[in-house]
């Protein structure tokens, strides 16, 4: 009988605040590869040649408003991992020392360039505009080898290194993918035409990537491949992919038709990748849970105090919902198809 | 060779002065914008609106680098001082927590309507979000400096199989030192974002820009330092105070105070040797330490001999000390000064406009300097009493922290020239070109109500296409 079953029968009886602190980093993490992935995907995608500079202010200006409040969810979930499960934080961030190190270098060049671009003397637009696409890649390879890393058990062998090669080229075909995607939904015109080509072939390379993950994963790691065989819930485990699957194929149908003619249609791609980013993370959930380091610890080992839980419980019980209503507010402020910005 | 530790310390020392040097200008210099647009809700005078325009671009290019700098910042007690959250992470956790749930959120999104929304949202929720966004930024303060306080002052906790459980937590964030430190800290941003923008109105004006909005943003400027480098010499008496009370040491380190003395001299100059335990070259002012600090000319100041193997180096706290308090009382002349000119003639002469762009920066100098002290004075401690740094270290090898610490040395000095290369261009570009000049804004719903094409043309006529 997987492990899982056991534990989540047993969690009746057991601390049930852990649960809950998994569940919003879970969403935490969700809403960043989610939010953060498109803009990345923006910046990877970005043009470089001489007479792309309008189409460049243009992608850019349709993440503009928002990627800092995206970065933000990063912060959250390496926060709420420190706050609830100190011990794991301090394995995990140990041990990917310097993918991490390399990952925030990316996110800085990324983060600055954006703002230094728009200001600096004309002659070094183009300079900021290379930094903040190699920042954006960078932080994307950086994640996908450090995801690949954690599913390993921070296992250092030859064969843990080609997984986590994998997983990072991986991780960058679904960032380009959700950029792309992204893209068709906020531009017009000549831009939009190309991000519809963009979005198919990321789309392709992603399903290649997800399909070689699901792949690999359960042959080197027993546990997850007894988990995901055994039934029943090798029934559930299979809707994941299958769903997956459909997804993919049915967005590169529509995004082969786009755009359409009102531009009907033309933010359903970003919302079935959304669809496939939160089916995918679902399926690695259910890899681990409830370990948090992978093989050496679970949630409850992991769980700091129950008093200091619960006091940042009341608090994020009330924040998280205002939290999500005003960013609900700012995307329907800047609702619509992405338009010059200016600093006001 | 460089262990670990010593490779991580200089690794923190270095993030943290990084960031720090962009929140000082962010938390206030948000509240002098939101001065600004209500000037010009309430007034409809353009002028309000240009200084606004300019400086708000200015404070976008601030706060990005705040903002990745931060990031770093929250990395790094998991890679590098993994020590310190098994130990104390019970309360580090949650106020860390609470910043970014409180905090962080908040800002980083209403900034994206405050930078980009003024097209599309009215004037007055433009304006709100101004005030929303300085909020934020105040309240990341108040969340990140409890933290602080407590690891120097730790009250309300209990400790249960050696790790650091929460007791009361309004203790633990209304810890002794936070009032104090809070409202030091948030008038030392206060300062430093007067100076930079008195200084570099300075230097538009000294650059030959013949227009209101450097001046009104220079007044601006100075009135706010002027009023502010007073209370800030008084709140750090008081902070001095509470410090002598729960970190005795800490005071003998500033004070240079080697053996218990009563009457001791406030020293203007010497140079402590540890070796021999004695100052050098000492000139101070009889009496006066003891003066200031229990407020009897022969009261008792515990010497840093009482301490001996548990007091901070004495070197950097006693220099640090001064130069904070020299930088302050430097800010004082000057701001009341520039005032006393400027009422006489209504405009500076050309030499208080130099010494004015002199001193841009001279918030981060004293800045930087009160933080050395008061975190270096907690040494050998990383939390009072509870936690020593080498205790907290990470296991990594310390080549890997020697590669991280060189990158990001390397990006913070492109960094540092690329922001102060970018405000020099920024500040010459608009010696020449108006925000605004095409067609003057009027109060209320005009903003938002441009045509889009005439908002496009702005754009590139004023600000050379280049955004
Ligand atoms: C007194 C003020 C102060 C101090 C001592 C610190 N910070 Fe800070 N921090 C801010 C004041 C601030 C701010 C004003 O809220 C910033 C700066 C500019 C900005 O964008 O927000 C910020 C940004 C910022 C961000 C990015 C937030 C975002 O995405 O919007 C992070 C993750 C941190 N900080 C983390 C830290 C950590 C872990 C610190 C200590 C070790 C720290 N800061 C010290
Ligand atoms: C913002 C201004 C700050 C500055 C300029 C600053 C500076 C420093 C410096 C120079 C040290 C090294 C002292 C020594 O090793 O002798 C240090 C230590 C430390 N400070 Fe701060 N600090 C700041 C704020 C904070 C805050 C807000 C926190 C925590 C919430 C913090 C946590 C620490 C820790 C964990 C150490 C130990 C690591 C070390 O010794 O290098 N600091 N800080
Ligand atoms: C003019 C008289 C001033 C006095 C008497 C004074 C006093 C103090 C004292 C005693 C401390 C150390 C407290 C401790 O660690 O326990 C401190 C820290 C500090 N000072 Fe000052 N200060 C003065 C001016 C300034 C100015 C002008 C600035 C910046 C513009 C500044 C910024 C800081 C900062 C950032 C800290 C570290 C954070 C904190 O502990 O509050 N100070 N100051």
């Amino acid at each position: 009988m997987s492990g899982a079953v056991t534990d989540i029968a047993n969690m009746a009886g057991t601390d049930w605040l852990p649960v809950v602190f998994i569940g919003l980093m879970g969403l935490a993490v969700v809403v960043y590869a989610i939010l953060d992935g498109y803009d990345l995907g923006v910046g990877i995608l970005l043009p470089m040649g001489e007479a792309d500079e309008r189409q460049r202010d243009i992608m850019i200006a349709s993440i503009g408003p928002f990627w800092d409040a995206n970065e933000t969810w990063l912060v959250l979930a390496i926060g709420l991992l420190l706050i609830a499960f100190p011990t794991a934080h301090s394995i995990v961030l140990t041990n990917l020392y310097i993918p991490a190190a390399i990952m925030l270098i990316g996110l800085i060049m990324r983060g600055v360039a954006f703002d230094f671009r728009a200001k600096a003397a004309v002659d070094h637009k183009l300079a900021w505009d290379r930094t903040f696409k190699l920042g954006s890649l960078i932080t994307t390879l950086a994640q996908g080898y450090m995801l690949g890393q954690y599913v390993m058990g921070f296992d250092n062998s030859w064969s843990a290194f080609y997984f986590c090669v994998l997983s990072a080229l991986g991780v960058t075909a679904a960032y380009t993918y959700i950029g792309a995607t992204w893209l068709v939904m906020k531009t017009e015109n000549a831009l939009q035409q190309r991000a519809v080509q963009w979005s198919i072939q990321a789309g392709r390379a992603a399903l290649v990537g997800v399909i070689a993950v699901c792949v690999v994963n359960p042959l080197v790691n027993p546990g997850v491949f007894d988990r995901w065989f055994t039934f029943p819930l090798v029934m559930f485990v299979l809707l994941i992919p299958t769903l997956c699957f459909i997804a993919f194929i049915s967005n590169d149908i529509l995004l082969r038709r786009l755009p359409k003619a009102g531009d009907r249609h033309c933010s359903l791609p970003f919302y079935t990748v959304v669809g496939i980013f939160i089916l995918s993370f679902t399926g690695l959930a259910f890899s681990f849970f409830p370990e948090i380091v992978p093989g050496q610890l679970d949630i409850w080992q992991a769980a700091s105090a129950r008093e200091s839980l619960q006091f940042i419980l009341v608090g994020a019980v009330i924040v998280v919902p205002v939290i999500l209503l005003y960013t609900a507010f700012s995307y329907r402020v800047f609702r619509g198809k992405a338009t010059d910005l200016h600093y006001y | 060779m460089l262990d670990t530790l010593i490779l991580s310390r200089i690794q923190f020392a270095a993030n943290i002065s990084f960031h720090i040097l962009f929140p000082t200008i962010t938390i206030a210099l948000c509240w002098i914008l939101f001065f600004f647009k209500l000037r010009f809700d309430l007034t409809g005078n353009p002028v309000w609106m240009r200084a606004y325009r300019f400086w708000v671009k200015i404070f976008a290019l601030t706060f990005a680098l705040g903002v990745v700098s931060g990031l770093t910042m929250s990395f790094q007690f998991g890679t590098n001082w993994p020590g310190f959250m098994e130990k104390v992470g019970n309360i580090a956790g949650p106020l860390l927590g609470y910043e970014v749930l409180t905090a962080f959120f908040l800002e980083a999104t209403f900034l994206g309507i405050m930078l980009f929304g003024i097209n599309r949202v009215s004037s007055r929720l433009h304006t709100i979000s101004a005030l929303i966004v300085a909020v934020g930024t105040t309240l990341s303060a108040f969340w990140i400096l409890a933290l602080n306080s407590w690891m120097q002052t730790p009250t309300g906790y209990e400790i249960r199989d050696g790790v650091v459980h929460a007791s009361d937590w309004m203790a633990i964030i209304f810890n002794p030192s936070f009032p104090y430190r809070f409202v030091h800290m948030l008038l030392a941003s206060g300062l430093t974002a007067a100076f930079f923008v008195a200084g570099l109105s300075a230097y538009r004006i000294l650059k030959g820009d013949h227009k209101q909005a450097p001046r009104l943003a220079l007044k601006t400027g100075l009135i706010v330092a002027a009023i502010l480098a007073p209370v800030q010499a008084f709140v750090g008496d008081l902070h001095g105070l509470n410090t002598f009370e729960h970190q005795p040491q800490k005071i003998a380190a500033m004070e240079g105070v080697w053996d218990t003395e009563e009457g001791a001299p406030l020293l203007l100059f010497a140079i402590p040797d540890e070796e021999q335990r004695t100052n050098h070259f000492s000139v101070g002012i009889p009496n006066m330490a003891s003066l200031i600090l229990t407020h009897e000319t022969d009261g008792v100041i515990r010497g840093l001999n009482e301490f001996e193997g548990d007091h901070p180096p004495v070197k950097p706290m006693f220099f640090g000390f001064r130069i904070m308090v020299g930088v302050g009382l430097l800010m004082l002349v000057t701001a009341w000064w520039a005032i006393f000119l400027l009422r006489k003639r209504g405009e500076l002469p050309t030499w208080m406009l130099r010494v004015l762009v002199g001193m841009t920066f001279s918030g981060w100098v004293a800045t930087l300097a009160g933080w050395y002290v008061t975190e270096v004075g907690r040494q050998p401690w990383l939390v009072t009493g509870i936690l020593k740094t080498a205790d907290a270290v990470t296991p990594v090898a310390p080549s890997h922290v020697g590669l991280s610490l060189t990158l990001y040395l390397v990006t913070y000095v492109v960094l540092m020239w690329a922001y102060i290369h970018t405000l020099r261009v920024m500040a010459l570009k608009s010696v020449n070109v108006e925000e605004f000049e095409t067609s003057e804004p009027v109060a209320d719903g005009s903003l938002t109500n441009l045509p889009r094409e005439a908002s496009l043309n702005f754009g590139h006529s004023t600000q050379g296409g280049v955004q």
